[in-house]
């Protein structure tokens, strides 16, 4: 998801490690934080409901539908500077912070151990089901939108 | 929550996001065949870390603020659901129905794997289930 390219190409490796151009980093934490303040919010105003983390869901489900939509229009631009810049600001950091895989996981132990077994298995299963079929439909559009406005 | 703990959360957010691009720089510069490892390498291991973080605040061993920081903002930042969407999505749409699936549910049940792993560890060294 994130090839470095051009300007943000990582420098030699140190000590065998690679490592992210350090403007990159600060581009990809400036939009983490925007994205994470963003699922914190959402996460405050849904009601939570134990037997179906609806924020999470609904924060993982839009989200996956955007970046689709970007990864597209991405890939049909012209490779610049500010093109990369606009896919770690938006792609890697508000999306990347705005998803979460993590409370997915810890949701989805926590309803196994207290018993629930039938949301333990549809709950994540539901989760990357409609987020894979979000990001389909992100990048179907995407795709259209970036050609529609080449011809 | 309050004002000082969700701007905390929020920047815990940055930080995470940040460590997932350089975690997912270094594993790309060894791994380039096949799906990209970066994301399955972060998810898996913030998912474990947020194991650890629940068997802890399960045990009162952190607050509900540092809980807030450490899982919402830490972790949720450093893990990230979107790209694996995508790459589901990129096998859909390239035909490849059975690896989507196979990439998508073993993504999940490792995830899943990793976070009862962190748990149970806590639980192990604390004694408190």
């Amino acid at each position: 998801m994130t090839e470095p390219s051009g300007d943000h190409s990582p420098p030699a490796p140190t000590r065998g490690i690679t490592w992210p151009h350090r403007r990159s980093a600060g581009v990809v934490f400036v939009g983490g934080t925007l994205g994470t303040a963003a699922r914190a919010a959402l996460l405050a105003a849904v009601p939570y409901d134990a037997t179906w983390p609806l924020g999470v869901f609904v924060a993982n489900a839009l989200g996956s539908f955007l970046l689709g939509l970007l990864v597209m229009v991405v890939a049909r631009s012209t490779r610049s500077r500010r093109i990369e810049n606009l896919r770690l600001l938006l792609g890697t950091g508000v999306l990347g912070g705005f998803t979460t895989y993590s409370a997915l996981a810890a949701d989805t132990v926590a309803l196994a151990s207290e018993g629930s077994l039938i949301e333990a298995v549809v709950y994540p299963l539901a989760s990357v089901i409609i987020g894979a079929a979000a990001a389909v439909l992100g990048m179907v559009m995407g795709n259209t939108v970036a050609s529609g406005g080449r011809r | 929550m309050t004002a000082v703990t969700f701007v905390l959360v929020a920047l815990a957010g940055g930080a995470g996001s940040a460590v997932r691009l350089a975690v997912d720089t270094a594993v790309a510069a060894r791994w380039s065949r096949g799906i990209p490892l970066g994301t399955v390498v972060v998810n898996v291991s913030g998912s474990f870390l947020i194991g650890l973080v629940a068997g802890l605040a399960a045990a009162s061993l952190v607050s509900g603020e540092l809980v807030a920081v450490l899982a919402t903002g830490l972790l949720g930042g450093y893990t990230t659901f979107s790209a694996a969407s995508v790459e589901i999505a990129r096998l859909v749409l390239a035909g490849r129905g059975w690896s989507a699936a196979a990439y998508g549910v073993g993504l999940l049940a490792s995830a899943a794997l990793a976070a009862s792993l962190g748990l149970g560890l806590v639980a192990l060294v604390v004694g408190v289930r």
